[in-house]
């Protein structure tokens, strides 16, 4: 199968997935089944695809054969394919969990084609060309958001939810509006299109202010500081499975459309808005750390965590210098693994102690030693220390950060990679060192196989993410290149026309 | 929902008449809507309404039985046929969802052109008809408990 066939791979078998899980809402079994079948398809896919892009190069579809700028593209440059591979691993890793953690009731109020629907619209939104495509598929992922979020209807989640709901309902239309406003300037909607278009429109101050709505509407999605509300409010309170899914990827594609957007239609080299972006960047790592040292609930502490994370990939384009981009691709690539997997590994810690809260948690080092190590390895990774994935990720940025001269910023970083060791080593000694606050039974079932199995996988990836650093580089090196010369893309999309 | 007053006679007399025009109506606006205004979303909100009005004048179980399938059946089938129309022209090599027409000589009608587009639009008609009453089925079954 060509690429040009191949890319439309990863939006297909989520959607019929889901769509065949609703047809068969009846059996909770097929559904299983189906989603096993379909995330383990979409993995399949999502490596071919990244193989084929860095074997042939960037890959595009023109649906129903209608021609780029006037049809809908479908487009996987490097970028593109490494994020959907990520979802991938974490959608496979999601499923077998959820296989194994959950209860009857979300699985027969439609879980499973939710998920999927989730999936494929983040595959979407990975892969679209067109700007207003890229809102439908935000739309997509967040209707099933919102369903996935309330799925089991008790207070706290329909109060996280609401706040949820509203503020990504303002994102939506700000979005919405800057879309329009872009339309209204250039009269195209194709992103390629837009970048050759926007590039004769250099004075023109409503450039800056539709570039300031992308921002701000993007911005949050992603939960940069001063829009993050919504995400400590809401991401503790569904199934943890579903608090997994939401944190490894939801707000990474806010971050991906930052990337994409600020890199092909308003490259940030001159632009003005580089210094709002490089603020952001530091108050959100700061923000983001200094609220998870106030928490002591497991899911609030990671919730806090992925917001000073974004914090760093916000910093990576911001520099938006070669090795400042290399660094951020490589932050997200190992951000998404690990923290899905601390979301998992916390879910364990409830089935073994019966509370997310640390102070009634301890003594599970003695219970269970395994559970210390798949704790420990992306904890550490989360914090920075060699030879995990976040180590070399850091030290990427953090250099870029030297390189680039803006020494305020490499410094919040290094304390923040401090205070999030602090965070973690917090965990540690309330969870896992801490004797038992009591002997009492924990009123849960504990861990079964098919939770652990998907823990494990995860921690083996950061490891080898870890020590297998170098294609990792080197394919974070190929990807920043892309993204830092948007010809290749524009050729690949627009072809020969003028 | 209360149950209809038995002595609702106007709703019950005008909605057995409209009924069938509505279901008609909605199959019209789907037909044509490749060219003209219509299409599978407003045709499938149109058919909902018709099935709708069933419900009031007799009552959930009735508009249940009227359509013989849940409801969620008819998400997930309009789906799965509006992917298939996608597909189809991946079958014979061409790029995923290119619209692929068939003409044909109907005896009566003429000159028939029929495709996956109009596929496309009955996956939609499907889900969004499944979709509305799936919503209106529960809101009122809540009610009566």
């Amino acid at each position: 199968m060509s690429t040009n066939t191949l890319i439309v791979l990863p939006l297909l078998i989520p959607l019929l997935a889901a769509a065949l899980c609703l047809a068969s809402w009846r059996s909770v079994l097929a559904q299983r089944l189906i989603s096993l079948v379909a995330v383990l398809g979409l993995l399949a896919a999502a490596v071919a695809l990244v193989h084929g892009i860095w074997q042939d190069g960037i890959a595009v579809l023109h649906l129903g054969n209608w021609k780029a700028p006037y049809g809908i593209v479908v487009v996987a440059d490097l970028l593109g394919a490494i994020m959907v591979l990520l979802a991938a691993i974490t959608a496979t890793a999601i499923a077998l969990y959820s296989l194994g953690s959950l209860e009857r009731a979300p699985e027969q109020f439609g879980y499973y084609p939710l998920m999927h629907l989730l999936i494929a619209g983040v595959c979407g939104a990975f892969l679209t060309g067109d700007i207003f495509n890229l809102y439908v598929w935000f739309e997509v992922m967040l209707v099933a958001s919102f369903a996935l979020l309330i799925l089991g209807g008790e207070r706290a989640q329909m109060e996280g939810a609401i706040k949820y709901v509203t503020l990504n309902l303002v994102s939506s239309a700000l979005f919405l509006a800057a879309i329009g406003l872009l339309y209204g300037l250039t009269g195209t909607l194709n992103m390629a299109d837009l970048a050759v278009k926007l590039a004769d429109h250099q004075d023109n101050p409503m450039v800056e202010v539709v570039a300031g709505l992308f921002l701000v509407a993007f911005g949050i999605k992603a939960g940069v500081f001063p829009l993050f509300f919504w995400l400590p409010a809401s991401y503790h309170t569904p199934r943890i499975a579903v608090s997994s899914l939401f944190a490894g990827l939801l707000t990474k594609v806010g971050v991906y459309a930052l990337f994409r957007t600020f890199s092909l239609m308003f490259p940030l080299d001159e632009f003005v808005l580089r210094p709002v972006l490089l603020a952001m960047a530091g108050a959100t790592m700061l923000v983001g750390v200094l609220g998870a040292a106030a928490q002591f609930e497991f899911r609030r502490i990671l919730s806090f965590h992925i917001i000073s994370q974004i914090g760093y990939m916000v910093m990576a384009l911001a520099l938006f210098t070669p090795l400042a981009l290399i660094g951020g691709i490589f932050y997200i690539i190992h951000h998404i693994i690990v923290k899905s997997n601390l979301f998992l590994v916390a879910g364990l810690t409830y089935r073994l102690g019966g509370s997310y809260e640390l102070k009634a948690l301890g003594g599970l080092y003695k219970r269970a030693p395994w559970l210390a190590v798949v704790f420990l390895i992306p904890a550490f990774s989360l914090a920075g220390l060699p030879p995990l994935s976040g180590f070399f990720g850091k030290f990427i940025l953090i250099r870029a950060g030297v390189d680039a001269g803006s020494w305020a910023l490499v410094t919040v970083a290094l304390i923040v990679g401090l205070l999030t060791l602090y965070s973690m080593t917090k965990i540690w000694a309330e969870v896992f060192w801490k004797p038992a606050p009591s002997e009492a039974d924990p009123g849960v079932p504990p861990p079964g196989s098919l939770m652990i199995l998907p823990v494990a996988m995860l921690c083996v990836l950061t490891v080898a993410i870890g020590i297998g650093a170098e294609p990792v580089y080197r394919l974070s090196e190929r990807t920043a290149a892309q993204l830092l010369d948007p010809s290749g893309y524009i050729n690949a999309v627009l072809g020969d026309q003028p | 929902m209360k149950p209809v007053p038995e002595h609702s006679l106007i709703l019950r007399v005008t909605g057995l008449f409209i009924l069938p025009l509505l279901i008609l109506f909605s199959l019209f606006l789907l037909l044509r809507g490749h060219n003209e205004p219509g299409g599978g979303f407003i045709a499938g909100l149109v058919a909902a309404s018709a099935v709708a009005l069933h419900m009031f004048f007799t009552s959930v179980e009735a508009a249940r039985r009227m359509i013989a399938v849940d409801p969620r059946d008819l998400i997930g089938w309009g789906l799965l046929i509006a992917i298939a129309s996608g597909l189809a022209p991946i079958l014979s090599g061409r790029p995923f969802m290119e619209a692929r027409w068939i003409e044909m000589t109907v005896p009566a009608f003429g000159l028939v052109k029929a495709g996956t587009p109009l596929l496309f639009d009955l996956g939609v008609y499907l889900v969004v008809t499944g979709t509305v009453l799936a919503i209106l089925f529960s809101l009122a079954e809540d009610d009566v408990q």
